[in-house]
């Protein structure tokens, strides 16, 4: 206890019942239309160096059944007490270890950094055994825009989204090729979300 | 007491002070905060919230854990201003008395608060709660029945 006091703690969600399902339903939305940028109403203020976007995510998603991997320039103390206090959440010191995890994308793409397919995949009976990635994005519109295609999207959608190494649409294919396993994504910027669920096909 | 504690000493004196504001009637630990005067803002980090807890007891004292049962807890935690952070768990549903617990706990971070809340908060809750002890065992006592004659005479 008195470690939780030694650092300043953000807050979390005011009203934890109803932001929660407010939000949860913001994050359903970005889901079921991937590609889509979704704004998420009235979010909590974030817990630094998270964005308040993945802090909103993580309030309203983890909790103690759910292991959350940090990447490191994230795993700092004051974000280590927000979750564990606000959420009861576990930190999972290794990514296969986790259902949940946040990312930058320095983390995701580059050498060093933990590929897609260190995290759980699912297995074939049970794919929803699988990790959900936050990644954080300095900008979800203005980068090389690439066609995306699968279910909830219409024909084909253009998402330009900034700060991804090339080598990150070559995992993503992987990944995408593991149907019905694999990792689903949601990319976050400021108070901004955007879902790359694992059955989007991803075109330049 | 003083500002310069060592941390062994300093979480004794927490688990003494929440332990007697928990304890405390609502309406008196209510009325003693007034009586602080101006009290620094906080922030609630966790806004009161209800729930149970599990009590788990031993056989005679010292066995083996079972479950009691449940019990209602109220649970709260703030941070002041300056980062400091106080937790309020109470038993029952009293939110505001949670609240509170969480703030005073909050400011025993602050060694110029300590006194003051030890002097106008805690002595008197200590003190009343020790009356009330006092009260209770006399009450007792006066229909204790002395069986001594009847187990002598069974004796003999």
């Amino acid at each position: 206890m008195s470690d939780i006091a030694a650092g300043p703690l953000a807050e979390g969600l005011a009203d934890p019942a109803h932001d929660s399902q407010r939000l949860f339903r913001a994050v359903l939305e970005a889901f079921s239309h991937p590609g889509r940028i979704v704004t998420l109403p009235d979010p909590p203020p974030a817990a630094a160096p998270l964005s308040p976007a993945a802090t909103a995510f993580l309030l309203t998603l983890v909790d103690r059944d759910t292991p959350l991997w940090l990447a490191p320039a994230l795993d700092t103390p004051a974000v280590c007490d927000f979750v564990r206090f606000h959420t009861g959440a576990a930190i999972a010191r290794q990514p296969a270890d986790a259902l949940f995890a946040v990312l930058t994308p320095g983390q995701s793409g580059e050498s060093g950094a933990p590929p897609l397919d260190s995290f759980l995949i699912g297995t074939d009976p049970y794919p929803d055994r699988s990790a959900t990635l936050v990644i954080e994005l300095p900008a979800l519109t203005g980068g090389p825009e690439r066609h995306w295609r699968g279910p909830g999207i219409q024909d084909r959608q253009a998402v330009g989204l900034t700060g991804l190494p090339d080598s990150f649409w070559t995992q993503w294919a992987a990944n995408r090729a593991l149907f019905p396993c694999g990792v689903d994504l949601v990319f976050a910027a400021g108070s901004d979300l955007l879902a790359l669920p694992r059955s989007i096909a991803v075109e330049t | 007491m003083s500002a310069t504690t060592s941390p062994a000493a300093a979480q004794t004196q927490r688990q003494r002070w929440l332990s007697i504001l928990a304890k405390a009637p609502a309406d008196r630990l209510e009325a003693l905060w007034r009586g602080l005067g101006e009290t620094p803002d906080y922030t609630l980090l966790r806004r009161p919230e209800i729930g149970l807890v599990m009590v788990q007891g031993r056989t005679s004292g010292s066995g083996a854990p079972f479950s009691a049962g449940e019990m209602t807890v109220t649970r709260a935690a703030v941070r002041l201003g300056g980062g400091q952070v106080g937790i309020g768990y109470v038993g029952g549903r009293r939110p505001r008395q949670a609240e509170l617990v969480a703030v005073i706990d909050a400011l025993s971070h602050l060694p110029n608060w300590r006194q003051p809340i030890e002097d106008r908060i805690v002595a008197p809750l200590v003190e009343e709660a020790e009356a009330r002890r006092r009260q209770r065992l006399a009450k007792a006592a006066a229909t204790k029945v002395d069986f001594f004659t009847v187990a002598r005479e069974a004796g003999t």
